[in-house]
């Protein structure tokens, strides 16, 4: 699937009345096996697309429910080259755009332009770099220019004006916006300004704008979902996969349907 | 007052050669070019720079002295050796130049929370005395590890006021104290400065730091052309993030004739694959926010770094450091933990100073390399701390005895 198969799914979604869905889940959380059947499992229940975070030493943007399972995923020999590996093997059964969440460092170590072209050869639609801010993009879009893979940018609370308009311009597939200061993980409530804040990216983004961080209920999936495009929800499908909790997944995911959520 | 805080620019912004950057979370960016910005500005401020003298030279005893190493010289058996006595700044060690500066610096942004790391905790002791003088809240994180070797810094820290928050994930030192800081600064850096400790993290941080320890060079240039007329033939100073090192060195790099030295942890050895030694067996890439030597497997993870000196205990060098290596100006090396604790017990002996762990690598290598030197010939060791912290480690190290 391709960047703009990628922003189509997000608004189709949008143009039924639905809120976009995009569950985050630690790749080999289980085992490398595992990632079949997550993913397959994701895509009945009515996902949008998924993100696949790759685990590594140090996840400085990741919180506790995020890291354990980063931590889990190491110990079963989890890499950023077996997981691409893996999806390229069952590629033809995926019908969700796949995003891959990773860190700078596995990629700098797979090689730039070889990580973009395993990448496109296993179907992978967008990447999450948390820790390759705007200046310093291009070192990856360089080799992503010839792919069909968005690099998509991640905006937060304490991006200024200026500084959201010179980040969004050129975004691909979706533009992330961070909903709190903080890593990612469980949180009881969000700031006053973040609606504010929303509406404001929303109005300048070319592509549709995802929130993400802290959203770990069916209720904060319809109250954050209101104000974008719709929603990326880490830690909570996580923490429901580890302890085997599908039910609560699917719940998760129906909030985003317009049946429940208008 | 002294005037030692002389500034210079980075080659482009943020960028040294190909190492350095800002790879960090997109809430920080925000505040590391407002740093930038609030530095700038401070830094061409002769209100803030002479406040920075002041506190230097009052508080903490600067200049330091440039001593003649007499005894130690004849046991080289070659080059002349000065000592440049870090060791002698308040709370030990050459860290406090550069929290001085930067608590004056989060002042002057409005910026009333720190938070640091720590490793040895001697940059954690010099940030809690900072925030103690100038009244600033402070959090510390410290690894588990290192708080187990290095306990009476930690309760220093608390004396002083400060929290300090025990690390307890991956191998619970540096590397993973500076994780744990970095995510405190992300949910709170619209109030809070992080205060980082060696010439390491995204720009503007290498820079600032790197500034702020220059007066150590600076200082060591004047004392020695007071002293013999003349620019040293070598320095030496040990290297774990880089600080002490690039403080010392900076002034000097345009003085060709000036060999420069950095000493790197070998741990148990650089074979055993137990050490601390990124230049020696790192390669390039990202960590805590900027592009340099690394040690990590053949996935980019991290790897831990190993070394009886927690402050050098961390799996890479600054950008700057890993620069100077690949033009080749400053000439790195490593020592052992067995090396290390030989240096530190041979300057206890013949010079009456018990040095940091990390000083005693780069006093180890400097007797070598003074051996091999002519008897007309100078060299320099950056003592960036005292051992006092190292002692129980030390103890255990040897055996509860002496080896003699």
């Amino acid at each position: 699937m391709t960047k703009q198969d990628l922003t189509n799914a997000i608004t189709d979604c949008v143009a039924r009345g639905d809120k976009a869905f995009v569950p985050y889940i630690m790749a080999g959380d289980g085992g490398l096996e595992t990632i079949k059947n997550t993913i397959l499992f994701l895509q009945q229940t009515g996902v949008t697309a998924i993100e696949l975070g790759i685990p590594f030493s140090d996840p400085v943007a990741d919180g506790p429910v995020i890291e354990e399972a980063g931590e889990r995923a190491l110990a079963k020999g989890i890499t950023l080259r077996k997981v691409v590996k893996e999806l390229a093997s069952f590629k033809n059964e995926v019908t969700v755009p796949l995003v891959i969440m990773t860190y700078l460092n596995p990629i700098l170590s797979y090689g730039i332009d070889q990580f973009a072209k395993d990448c496109q050869d296993s179907g992978i639609s967008g990447l999450i770099v948390p820790d390759l801010p705007h200046e310093e993009s291009g070192l990856l879009q360089n080799s992503l220019e010839k792919s069909e893979i968005a690099l998509i940018p991640l905006v937060s609370l304490t991006s200024p004006p200026e500084r959201i308009k010179k980040i969004t311009a050129a975004a691909e597939g979706f533009v992330y916006a961070v909903t709190v200061n903080g890593i990612t993980g469980v949180r009881d409530g969000f700031g006053d300004d973040l609606a504010a804040h929303l509406e404001q990216l929303k109005a300048v983004s070319p592509v549709p704008v995802l929130a993400g961080f802290g959203i770990s209920t069916p209720e904060q999936v319809q109250s954050i979902g209101a104000l974008a495009d719709g929603v990326i929800v880490g830690s909570a499908i996580v923490a429901a996969f580890h302890r085997n909790d599908l039910m609560t997944v699917e719940e998760l995911v129906k909030a985003s349907k317009k049946e429940i959520y208008s | 007052m002294v005037k030692e805080l002389n500034v210079t620019q980075t080659m482009r912004a943020g960028r040294y050669g190909r190492f350095g950057g800002q790879f960090v979370p997109e809430t920080l960016m925000t505040a590391l070019i407002e740093l930038e910005a609030a530095y700038d500005d401070a830094i061409a401020d002769p209100i803030f720079t002479d406040e920075v003298s002041y506190y230097l030279k009052d508080f903490v005893g600067r200049e330091t002295p440039l001593y003649f190493a007499e005894r130690l010289t004849k046991e080289a058996g070659g080059a002349k050796i000065y000592l440049k006595r870090e060791d002698l700044n308040h709370t030990g060690a050459h860290k406090i130049n550069n929290t001085v500066g930067q608590a004056l610096l989060a002042m002057r942004m409005g910026k009333k929370k720190i938070v640091a790391e720590t490793g040895a905790g001697q940059h954690g002791v010099a940030t809690a005395t900072v925030c103690a003088l100038f009244n600033l809240e402070c959090v510390i994180y410290m690894g588990k590890e290192d708080i187990r070797r290095q306990e009476l810094n930690v309760f220093r820290m608390e004396l002083l006021g400060a929290k300090v928050v025990s690390v307890n994930k991956g191998s619970g030192t540096l590397k993973d104290a500076v994780n744990e800081a970095l995510r405190y600064w992300v949910a709170n850096v619209e109030d809070t400065h992080y205060i980082l400790g060696s010439a390491l993290g995204p720009h503007p941080f290498p820079r600032i730091v790197r500034d702020f320890q220059r007066v150590i060079g600076v200082e060591t240039r004047r004392q020695i052309v007071e002293k013999e007329g003349r620019l040293p033939d070598a320095i030496v100073a040990c290297i774990g993030g880089g600080s002490n090192a690039i403080g010392m060195f900076h002034p000097f790099i345009d003085d060709e004739d000036v060999g420069l030295y950095g000493v790197e942890a070998a741990g148990s050895g650089i074979e055993t694959g137990l050490h601390a030694a990124a230049i020696a067996d790192g390669k390039e890439g990202v960590l805590h926010g900027a592009y340099m030597y690394v040690l990590q497997d053949n996935d980019g993870f991290i790897q831990e770094a190993h070394s009886i000196s927690a402050g050098l205990d961390y799996p890479a060098v600054g950008p700057e450091h890993s620069h100077l290596h690949d033009i080749g100006r400053v000439t790195y090396t490593s020592v052992t933990d067995a090396g290390a604790l030989q240096g530190l017990q041979l300057l206890a002996k013949v010079e009456g100073i018990i040095p940091a762990l990390e000083s005693a690598h780069a006093v180890h290598y400097a007797v070598e390399l003074a051996g091999t030197m002519g008897e007309e010939e100078i060299l320099v060791i950056c003592l960036s701390g005292r051992g006092d912290k190292d002692v129980q480690t030390v103890r255990d190290a040897l055996g509860g005895g002496l080896n003699d």
